[in-house]
């Protein structure tokens, strides 16, 4: 009889979830009552919406419990290993019943997350049991050639998961190109969409299939050393990137003379970023690496012919690199056939903001939006109205709901305005406020700007400004034309994507939500109910109890009435601090 | 603009340990002569004193002749470097995206008024830092703060400010052993 397994999910989002006291908990459980029963760690699965995740694999099949604590994992272990009856109300998957979560998992198709969450990240072993390191065996095996490797990942119409979507195997083929001696190979794990958390979730639950996209890679360029630039906001990935690194030392995954390839010799190393944003640009990144400010640089030459200490360089992002291997086992036909016609294969996104399960999901290109945010994420928090989905980060735009109909490949994303990016996605309720999401992210853009252009580094500060006075009430007829004036200024006027790329959150919200910054600019109201300095705050008379406890808290005693009788507030003194109005019980006060 | 995020009034709180500078040694050899060492370097040194002690830089740049001017712009360009010292909790609180939509600004706000410090500021008793960043990785469970190696998620201005009590209470509580323990040492 297999030994049954109970498999707790260490990603950082679990831990943070408390999941850490629950491997714990089983831990003392285990011991305490020696029980029979194997714990191992995991990593992200995507259902991050029920964190702590806690999975159970016996004879019967595998239950996945979530909201686990200390307390249910008692009772799990008492009823589902003691006593053999799985907690039903605890799982949220199983393959032997049915959830309500189901529909979160119909649809996907997981490729690059083909391992998180379904094996210890930190053992090479459960890698190569679940078919890795089979590709770059292969490659050995069968003696295929780099031009064939090149020409897999060509036909299988991979396009880089960073953002800009540039064909993979074109990118390589140029890199192969050049004859130089020494080349560089960097993947680009600095993920600096805040909002998308992709990349950390597969460095952390699955470090071997980056590692073996970059030899892959390193392979097919004919580079001998690869550099993994990781955000230092990402300790666990750093840590579990360093044992991985380690263990595929000790089996010859790295080092010389690769699986007996003759002359193929290839190792690398983590470097750490220092936090900027920018640095997620490819020649900021190489600036960086060299030890320098990270600003970008002209382009051409671009870095497949002049780039790290002015060599060859390729770089691809972390979740380019967990397809390759993939790909090379199970052939580019098959990676070809999910996916539209000029995006293939599958995207993950991280479903993020006023969505019921958030998480990371990945669905073929081609799905349309609505169906990742009602069949996958089940909908708005508290069946709210849905405003809009917000992609690419800072570079990207909003879409609007009755654009909900879109399907997300790269050229039809770029039709609405925004971009596909790295595949962060937050979603909108009737309470956000638009013009406050685009000063949100004008605010980052305008602090991360590097400072080498004067119309990013100084275009966005006049952005930034003009839309902070709209937010106040101070907008002004003719600042909607002034923005986009500026935004078409800056987008010309910028050296590298960050600055080219700023103003969409603005110039999509504009385009879509126009009405919104009307209504701030002309009637100094916030639709949304966000902007405070916009917010009337009034007692109901019918209502207020004359409980006086709005009084006593005012700051500008702008509320005055007897005890027991209905209150008012002076509309002149009232700085719309909202005190009175998260203080009263009664639900008196209304914002208007 | 990044230049914007050097703190340029002398920071309130005075440096009153000196700086050890021998701890630097290791540091210095690992890295000595190896291509693109000067982040690495600096972040070593922050790793050893919190921040980047000006007297580090001179020493630094004696000892590896990178020069000073470089390592200031390379502190002042990237958010992670620290040119003062900083409390012994650093409390990042997230306003990334997902955490901006779900509210993460009456968190700072709160957060601020109990310590009364304004963001990136250090409370005078020397154990809190507040500092927002961007995207700590964990969105589902936003807004999220992280302080040290803990994060804590689902927050609201409420949750992150019984965090900083309940530190605060341990914190006080050492201080008080402590404070015993020497007593009745002498
Ligand atoms: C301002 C800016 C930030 C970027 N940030 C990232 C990032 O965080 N991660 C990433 O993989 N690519 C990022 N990119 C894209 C990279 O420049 C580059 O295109 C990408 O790493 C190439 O890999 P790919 O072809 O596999 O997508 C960024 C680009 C710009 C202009
Ligand atoms: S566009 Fe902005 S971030 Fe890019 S190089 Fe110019 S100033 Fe720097
Ligand atoms: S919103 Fe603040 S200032 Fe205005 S009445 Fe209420 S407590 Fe007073
Ligand atoms: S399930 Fe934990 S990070 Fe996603
Ligand atoms: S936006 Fe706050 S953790 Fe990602």
């Amino acid at each position: 009889m297999a030994q049954t397994k109970v498999i707790v999910g260490l990603g950082s989002c679990g831990i943070a979830a408390g999941a850490g006291k629950v491997y714990e908990e089983l831990q003392r459980i285990k011991e305490a009552d020696n029980l029979d029963f194997e714990l191992k760690k995991t990593s992200c699965i995507g259902m991050c919406f029920k964190e702590p995740l806690v999975e159970i694999i016996d004879e019967t099949g595998s239950y996945l419990y979530g909201e686990v604590d200390s307390k249910k994992a008692d009772e799990i272990i008492e009823k589902h290993i003691v006593n053999f009856t799985p907690v039903k109300e605890y799982i949220v998957k199983s393959d032997t019943t049915d959830t309500k979560f189901d529909s979160y998992f119909e649809g996907q198709v997981k490729i690059a997350l083909r391992n998180c969450g379904y094996i210890d990240p930190e053992n090479i072993e459960e890698y190569e049991a679940r078919g890795g390191y089979q590709a770059i065996k292969k490659i050995a095996g069968e003696k295929i050639g780099v031009q064939e490797v090149i020409k897999s990942i060509l036909d299988s119409g991979l396009r880089g998961r960073g953002g800009g979507g540039f064909p993979t195997g074109l990118k390589w083929k140029f890199a192969n190109n050049n004859r130089s001696k020494e080349k560089y190979l960097i993947c680009n794990a600095d993920e600096g969409d805040p909002g998308a958390f992709m990349d950390r979730s597969v460095l952390e639950g699955d470090p071997h299939s980056v590692l073996e996209g970059m030899i892959i890679g390193a392979y097919a360029i004919g580079a001998s050393d690869g550099v993994i630039y990781c955000r230092a906001e990402y300790p666990l990935a750093i840590k579990r990137l360093n044992i991985a690194i380690g263990q595929a030392r000790e089996k010859g995954y790295l080092g010389k003379d690769i699986l007996g390839i003759e002359g193929f010799d290839f190792d690398l190393y983590i470097k750490e970023g220092a936090g900027a944003f920018v640095c997620g640009e490819e020649t900021a990144l190489i600036a960086s690496v060299e030890g320098e400010r990270g600003m970008p640089r002209k382009r051409p030459p671009f870095p497949a012919v002049s780039g790290l200490w002015r060599k060859p360089t390729n770089i691809n992002n972390v979740e380019t690199y967990a397809n390759i291997p993939w790909i090379i086992t199970n052939g580019a036909k098959e990676y070809a056939k999910y996916g539209t016609e000029k995006s293939k294969g599958t995207k993950v996104f991280a479903l993020t903001g006023k969505i019921k399960n958030g998480g990371l999901v990945e669905v073929p290109m081609g799905i349309t939006i609505k169906d990742i945010i009602y069949k996958l994420g089940g909908g708005i928090i508290d069946d709210k109205k849905f405003k809009a989905v917000q992609l690419g980060g800072p570079s990207g735009g909003c879409i609007p709901e009755y654009l909900s109909h879109t399907i997300v490949d790269y050229d039809s994303v770029n039709a609405t305005g925004a971009i596909m990016g790295s595949g962060g996605m937050v979603v909108m309720d009737e309470t956000t406020c638009m013009v406050d999401i685009a000063r949100f992210f004008l605010e980052f853009t305008c602090k991360e700007s590097c400072g080498k252009c004067t119309f990013c580094r100084v275009g966005t500060k006049r952005m930034l400004e003009i839309l902070t006075r709209i937010t106040e009430g101070e907008g002004r007829e003719g600042d909607i034309e002034k923005l986009e004036e500026l935004a078409y200024q800056i987008k010309d006027g910028s050296l590298c994507g960050l600055g080219q790329t700023a103003p969409n959150p603005v110039l999509t919200t504009i385009k879509y939500f126009r009405d919104e910054y009307e209504a701030h600019i002309r009637d100094k109201k916030c639709p949304a109910l966000n902007c405070k300095k916009l917010l009337t705050y009034e007692i109901i008379e019918d209502k207020c109890t004359g409980c006086m406890v709005c009084k006593r808290g005012c700051p500008t005693k702008a509320i005055s009435g007897e005890k027991k009788m209905p209150h008012f507030i002076d509309q002149s003194l009232c700085i719309k601090c909202g005190d009175c109005f998260s203080k009263c019980k009664f639900d008196s006060i209304k914002i208007y | 603009m990044r230049v914007t995020r050097i703190n340029q009034k002398e920071s309130a709180v005075k440096t009153e340990a000196k700086v050890d500078l021998k701890l630097l040694e290791p540091l210095i050899k690992k890295y000595k002569s190896k291509k693109g060492n000067l982040i690495p370097l600096l972040q070593g040194t922050q790793n050893l004193f919190g921040y980047i002690p000006p007297e580090a830089m001179m020493m630094l740049s004696r000892e590896t002749g990178l020069k000073i001017s470089d390592m200031y712009g390379v502190a002042t360009f990237y958010a992670q470097f620290r040119l003062n010292p900083v409390g012994k909790h650093i409390i990042k609180v997230c306003h990334g995206t997902a955490c901006h939509v779900q509210n993460a600004k009456v968190v700072t706000e709160d957060l601020q008024n109990f310590l009364e410090v304004k963001d990136g500021e250090t409370t005078p008793d020397n154990i809190f830092t507040l500092e927002t960043v961007a995207c700590l990785g964990c969105c589902s469970l936003a807004p999220v703060m992280m302080i040290g190696d803990e994060t804590y998620g689902k927050l609201n201005g409420k949750k992150a400010v019984e965090v900083i009590k309940e530190i605060k209470r341990k914190e006080t509580l050492n201080q008080k052993k402590s404070l015993t323990e020497n007593i009745s040492k002498n």
